[in-house]
């Protein structure tokens, strides 16, 4: 292979961006090693196995991946402003949606929500870390490393193009023989590994780790939703890694499960794809309903209403998310059978998820509601994501869809389901949860500009889109005629995306302005909240709890402050054991991201070789008999007068 | 803790070799067609499959007894979902005509 076939060349865009990339990655070597930090970051960070750094980092990688696909975002919505533009070619909008649609799941909602539960789950059960602590580092590193891969595609070999449902033959070698799709087919491999570890750690934790007194049924809703995504997650993602691995052997080795030629069927891709790819979208939205629920309460001043239908409609949810993935293929020639029991399954999901909502408002009616950010987030969410469940209700109809299906309408649809499900929560979370990661307050005052800007540029851009839909334009359009009558509309909507980017520059100035002028004297409990995480430190101390709590019931922080409960006594601390940092979930990581660079180039006898890497550490690992260390009681105590200080 | 004759096991064994021996006799020595005992023996193999999970496995048993139930109930749920649910879709559209 020549130098030149293996970088991409030959579109100013990507030399840009190739330029971009090398620039930043010697200016991050140069100032890591000027400001002396390379040990710092190893021993702090790369090797840590403590849940809330963990957490930290996916919401890091998060926020970068938001902004790499949210740069898609804006090329595709800049390509279709007017009619015949010339921005992006055929093939180019092509990879630009395909890197859009899987960077945004899977590496931009998928490990800011595994963040935001890896920070805060643990501390909302009581529980010191997470079940398996090295295994979620090993989680982390395999997510980061697959989504790096990932993300190299574009500027070596070339990116993936058959869409981020990569549905067969376009995607098999024959259609598409270029290295971008076996980018598709090893990276989410690899990050599918972290992502069932976190699943099984995650139900291990819930099931065994909770505290003393805390009942399934009293455990907040947070945790709760914590615990169905990740039972789904097992349930689903298995499927995921098996259809990857036949795309593999078919793409790589000359297999032939996706090709008719072969005695192989198209089809089958789509049915396992969604398999998957159903649950995928209840496994993101799970979460950012708990965390709904945990922000409305709060700021309601008020209990969760209705706690024992809110788990039931959940775990009714999930039930059904498993029996509905047809839905997203009612026009492959299904027999009327299928398509109406799948039709009808669909239309259920919409009951639960509808409990749920009336639950949310019953428990604002009458609150006392405080209108912070977080709580903004969470206002937005109902109306937004309602349009959402309408049109999804429509979708449902079998029937309807052969008219809908693969229209900028469906678009328009799945967007109000996962940016007012997924983005919006994960805003809320981090506004609710911030003081609890760092230490201090995001503002509320740029926090304003930044959901003003983000709700109105959301709704401009989306919306439109809606009507163009119904009018015909299909999804993954790079370009049309004036005479379709497009145009104002898809220009309005590119106006919107530019204002729902300025939304999210005033986050990350919101972040800035925060690090460097916020309080930090803000106490564990800025928000007068109701559960256990706001029983510790901001930032939270490394071993969470001095004293594991004894929980009675539903808000058990909220009783302690009512009871008086909620301080500790000298006698009671005891030495604290903790597991120790490791390197080998970091190195396992960068070993396969080494040989699925190779598979990705099909250099299949390098990629054997590199193997023995993966080997080696998994062996190391067996040989590793550390178990941890212990922080001594006086330390405890001191840490602990230091932050309640009347101690 | 009283010992007790292994009773459960001794079943489950004799069970366990009584079905495969049937198995077998149903796939040598009759006339069905290869479909009729496809069925056939995939139901004995079923039934094997909840010998061995209650005798051997304790799945009714010990603290953990409805969890294990849930378990399991959920894994058959997800394979019937899963494997039944795809011949259903795959076989009856209109590429099966
Ligand atoms: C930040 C603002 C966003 C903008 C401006 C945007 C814009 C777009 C556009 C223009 C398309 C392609 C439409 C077409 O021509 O077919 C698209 C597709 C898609 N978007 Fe977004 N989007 C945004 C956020 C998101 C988020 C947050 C998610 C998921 C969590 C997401 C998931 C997807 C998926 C899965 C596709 C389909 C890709 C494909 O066709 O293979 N998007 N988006
Ligand atoms: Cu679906």
């Amino acid at each position: 292979m020549k130098l030149d076939e293996f970088f991409v060349t030959g579109d100013p865009l990507i030399l840009g961006s190739q330029i971009a990339i090398g620039l930043t990655m010697v200016g991050l070597v140069v100032l890591i090693t000027y400001l002396k930090k390379w040990k710092w970051l190893w021993n702090e960070w790369f090797t840590t196995v403590d849940h809330k750094k963990i957490g930290i980092m996916y919401i890091i990688a998060g926020v970068l991946m938001f902004f790499r696909g949210g740069v898609d975002g804006l090329m595709m919505k800049a390509q279709t402003s007017r009619p015949n533009m010339e921005f992006l070619d055929a093939q180019h909008y092509d990879e630009v949606f395909t890197t859009h649609g899987v960077v945004m799941i899977l590496f931009m909602a998928m490990p800011l929500l595994i963040g935001i539960i890896n920070v805060v789950m643990p501390l909302q059960i009581g529980a010191r870390d997470v079940a398996f602590p090295k295994l979620n580092a090993l989680s982390f590193w395999t997510f980061f490393v697959g989504a790096m891969l990932f993300n190299i595609s574009f500027v070596i070999g070339g990116s993936p193009d058959a869409g981020w449902t990569s549905y067969f033959p376009l995607a098999g070698s024959e259609f598409s023989p270029d290295v971008g799709n076996n980018y598709y087919a090893i990276a989410l491999q690899i990050a599918g590994v972290g992502t069932l570890a976190s699943g099984i750690n995650f139900i291990v934790t819930i099931l065994k780790m909770r505290a003393p007194g805390m009942k399934l049924m009293k455990m907040p809703m947070f945790s709760w939703t914590t615990l169905v995504t990740s039972v789904l997650i097992v349930a689903a993602f298995p499927i995921f890694t098996v259809a990857l691995a036949l795309m593999t052997l078919d793409r790589i080795f000359g297999a032939h499960f996706f090709t008719v030629a072969g005695g192989g069927d198209p089809m089958l891709w789509l049915n396992l794809f969604w398999l998957w790819g159903h649950p995928e979208v209840y496994i993101v939205v799970l979460p950012a309903f708990g965390m709904f629920s945990e922000v409305i309460a709060t700021f309601s001043r008020k209990n969760l209403f209705g706690y024992t239908a809110m788990v039931v409609s959940i775990v009714a949810i999930a039930f059904l998310s498993m029996l509905v993935w047809v839905h997203h293929f009612y026009t492959m020639g299904n027999s009327a059978a299928v398509n109406s029991v799948f039709s009808i399954t669909t239309m259920m999901i919409a009951i639960p998820t509808g409990v749920k909502i009336f639950n949310w408002l019953f428990t604002m009616r009458k609150g006392r509601i405080k209108f912070t950010n977080a709580m903004l987030w969470a206002l937005a969410f109902i109306p937004n994501f309602t349009i959402g469940g309408v049109t999804g209700v429509m979708l449902a109809m079998a029937a309807a869809d052969y008219q809908y299906h693969n229209t900028l309408f469906l678009v328009a649809h799945f967007h109000y389901t996962l940016i007012p499900g997924v983005v919006f929560a994960v805003f809320a979370g981090l506004y609710y949860w911030w003081p609890k990661m760092f230490g201090f307050k995001l503002n509320e005052k740029i926090g304003k500009w930044h959901f003003w800007l983000f709700v109105i540029g959301f709704n401009l851009t989306f919306m439109p889109m809606f009507f163009v839909g119904l009018d015909g334009m299909s999804r993954r359009m790079y370009t049309y005629s004036e005479s379709t009558g497009w145009g104002p509309l898809l220009g309005i909507s590119a106006v919107g995306s530019l204002v729902l980017a300025a939304g999210f520059a005033a986050l990350v100035y919101n972040i800035y302005w925060s690090f460097r002028y916020a309080s930090r004297d803000i106490g564990g409990d800025p928000w007068d909240a109701r559960t256990l995480e706001w029983a510790t430190a901001s930032p939270v101390q490394e071993y969470n709890f001095a004293i594991t709590p004894q929980v009675t019931d539903h808000d058990e922080f909220w009783l302690m402050k009512k009871q008086g409960r909620n301080t500790i006594k000298k006698e009671d601390v005891k030495d604290i054991h903790m597991p120790s940092n490791s390197a080998i979930p970091i190195i396992l990581s960068v070993a396969m991201g080494i040989v699925g660079f190779f598979l990705v180039f099909e250099w299949v006898t390098l990629a054997a070789i590199f193997s023995v890497l993966i080997i080696g550490g998994l062996i190391a690992n067996s040989f590793d008999y550390d178990d941890g260390y212990h922080i001594p009681a006086k330390k405890v105590w001191e840490t602990e007068q230091k932050w309640r200080g009347d101690l | 803790m009283k010992k007790h004759f292994p009773m459960n096991h001794v079943i489950g064994f004799l069970l366990s070799i009584a079905l495969t021996l049937f198995a077998l006799f149903i796939a040598f020595e009759t006339d069905f067609t290869t479909n009729v005992k496809l069925w056939i023996i995939g139901a004995f193999a079923i039934f094997q499959a909840l010998v061995q999970l209650i005798m051997f496995m304790h799945m009714t048993e010990g603290k953990a007894k409805v969890a294990n139930i849930i378990n399991i109930s959920y894994s058959v749920f997800l394979a019937v979902v899963i494997v039944a649910g795809s011949i259903w879709i795959l076989t009856t559209g209109h590429a099966a005509h």
